[in-house]
């Protein structure tokens, strides 16, 4: 699997910026004004009440939905005015909070279609170069085999993706975004719904990605892996990024408490 | 005997024609879920370029180029493209049934104008005297149609093995992530206008090819040729056979002709001959009733599709 060689000197570097994005549906703002930086190399979190904004936050960030305004830089690239495949090819993946896999596909082949510019995507090419496609493919289908080991998906790489557990889903996601070796990966709620156990593998997934050098960010309600993995933690309330830094300040703070504990009655 | 044998090779001839005209369709709706309606618009598109092409010269009529019969199929091709790539261009945003409606109406306006644009089209009584190629080689109808099927099997084969190719790839993958989940396959790279535009483009052409064949057979074209139920027997074909399946979609093709040969034949026999005039109709409800219970039945057709479908990522 490829691995980003992260720098000493570079891992304080933002590699995600946002600047002032805003958007509204109507009258309603879901995302207020939000700005903040993920440093290169950080697990960030991302929580809030429900309807605080994170998944708008998130469709924004991939192209989804268009910001009303607000810049986005991934590295040193604007992307807030891309579509979503030219945001996913700059090197900033999503995964979704409900899992989208291709249903009549194979796991193998869920995965395999991630890569971009393949030569066979071409369709010509398979039929005046099926040689360099081959090729192509030989190596394509190594790297897809090796990252749906990783993702303990082995035993149903031939099955159609429609058959997989709710889990094992989570884990297709999680092996199509690395397939493209992003720069940032966006995890929308990766422990939600699925059993403590396989939450554990998929904890111990993301650190082991984050030490090869992965950044993400993560949507998730589940405080425990929030506390015990991510750093920055942002926290959104009513639209507005109303806390960022580290876990002990975040149990601290009054705004973040009352963002929290005002729901409850 | 050789009454058979001549039946069964027209018979076939016109199957295998319409075979490539349902490949182009498996591309488009089996593949890519792009619900096409306006089958036949594009057959039209191929025979009428084909007839300009190829037939000969006559008065008052433009065209008439007597150019050989390779240049017409391929000259059918480009021009059924380049029609899809309009269509395509403006009603590409339009998903599911809406592209449904807008396609069967740019047919049904296809068809209305090679009714009235006497100048380019022949109007009503269309262009004749279009050159089968299998007319010159061989002597006799038998050994011109069995040439014919030939020149039929060669082509249709060849467009087989380009569809099976393009299918079986890193394409055909990123046409299925675009039928499974368009934004899901966006959100990983993929550029859905684009995968959607070369597959309706390239299964246009397959039906303008199919019609290019089939005016080269029959040697004349008329606008009666390309009504909405040409549209929906290639549809029934393909769900009898096997959508996003080749070989399903020339299985359809072959089974849904015969069953649509034989009952005219039947009406035309067994039905009291007061009603005959109706017997168009009976054979569409027929047709219909085939559909329905297909998709009742066995909605993935006689051979459905296979799971995994690029070559490279199989076990």
């Amino acid at each position: 699997m490829a691995k980003h060689a992260v720098m000493a000197n570079k891992e304080s570097q933002p590699v995600l910026r946002l600047s002032g994005v805003s958007k509204s549906f109507g009258g309603f703002t879901a995302v207020d004004n939000v700005s903040f930086d993920l440093p290169n190399g950080a697990i960030g979190g991302l929580i809030g009440p429900n309807g605080a904004g994170k998944t708008t936050l998130f469709n924004t960030l991939a192209g989804m939905i268009e910001a009303d305004s607000g810049q986005v830089v991934l590295g040193e690239t604007p992307i807030h005015d891309l579509p979503p495949h030219q945001i996913f090819t700059a090197g900033l993946a999503r995964t979704f909070q409900i899992p989208r896999p291709f249903q009549e596909m194979t796991v193998l082949e869920n995965v395999m279609t991630v890569p971009a510019s393949q030569a066979g995507e071409q369709f010509w090419n398979n039929i005046l170069r099926p040689r360099k496609v081959a090729r192509e493919e030989q190596a394509n289908r190594e790297q897809a085999l090796s990252i749906i080991d990783f993702c303990d998906l082995t035993r149903v790489r031939g099955d159609a993706a429609a058959s997989l557990s709710g889990g094992q889903l989570k884990l297709l996601e999680l092996a199509r975004v690395l397939m493209a070796d992003p720069k940032v990966i966006l995890l929308d709620e990766p422990a939600a719904g699925i059993n403590p156990s396989l939450m554990v593998t998929l904890v111990d997934k993301i650190v082991e990605l984050n030490k090869r050098g992965y950044t993400f960010l993560i949507i998730e309600h589940n405080m425990e892996v929030v506390m015990s993995i991510c750093d920055p933690i942002m926290v959104m309330a009513q639209g507005k990024l109303i806390y960022r830094g580290d876990a002990e300040g975040a149990r601290r703070d009054p705004a973040v408490l009352d963002a929290y504990l005002g729901d409850l009655p | 005997m050789t009454g058979v044998i001549s039946y069964l090779v027209f018979f076939l001839i016109l199957a295998l024609i319409l075979s490539i005209a349902v490949l182009g369709l498996n591309l488009q709706w089996g593949f890519t879920g792009l619900f096409n309606a306006g089958v036949a618009g594009f057959i039209a598109v191929g025979a009428y370029v084909m007839a300009i092409l190829t037939g000969p010269a006559r008065d008052a009529v433009f065209g008439g180029f007597g150019l050989p019969f390779a240049v017409g199929l391929i000259g059918a091709m480009v021009a059924a493209g380049f029609a899809a790539l309009l269509v395509g261009l403006v009603t590409l945003r339009l998903k599911g049934e809406y592209l449904a409606v807008a396609t069967f109406g740019i047919a049904v306006t296809i068809q209305l104008v090679c009714l009235n644009w006497e100048y380019v089209t022949g109007g009503t009584l269309g262009l004749i005297s279009i050159p089968n190629p299998a007319r010159a080689l061989a002597d006799g109808p038998l050994a011109q149609n069995t040439l014919y099927l030939l020149i039929v099997v060669l082509v249709g084969s060849l467009a087989f093995w380009c569809f099976e190719r393009i299918v079986q790839s890193p394409w055909g993958r990123m046409l299925k992530a675009i039928r499974e989940d368009e934004e899901a396959a966006a959100s990983l790279g993929k550029n859905p206008t684009r995968i959607r535009l070369e597959s309706f483009v390239i299964g246009c052409m397959a039906m303008g090819l199919s019609g290019a064949l089939y005016v080269g057979f029959i040697g004349y074209v008329s606008p009666s040729d390309f009504l909405p139920i040409v549209t929906f027997q290639i549809w029934t074909m393909l769900i009898v056979g096997g959508s996003a399946n080749n070989r399903g979609a020339v299985l359809g093709a072959i089974i849904v002709w015969a069953v649509w040969t034989t009952s005219g034949f039947v009406i035309s026999k067994l039905v009291p001959t007061e009603i005959q005039a109706q017997g168009g109709a009976m054979q569409a409800i027929l047709i219909g009733l085939i559909l329905v219970l297909m998709l009742l039945g066995r909605p993935r057709g006689l051979i459905g599709e296979r799971i995994s479908v690029s070559r490279h990522a199989r076990f």
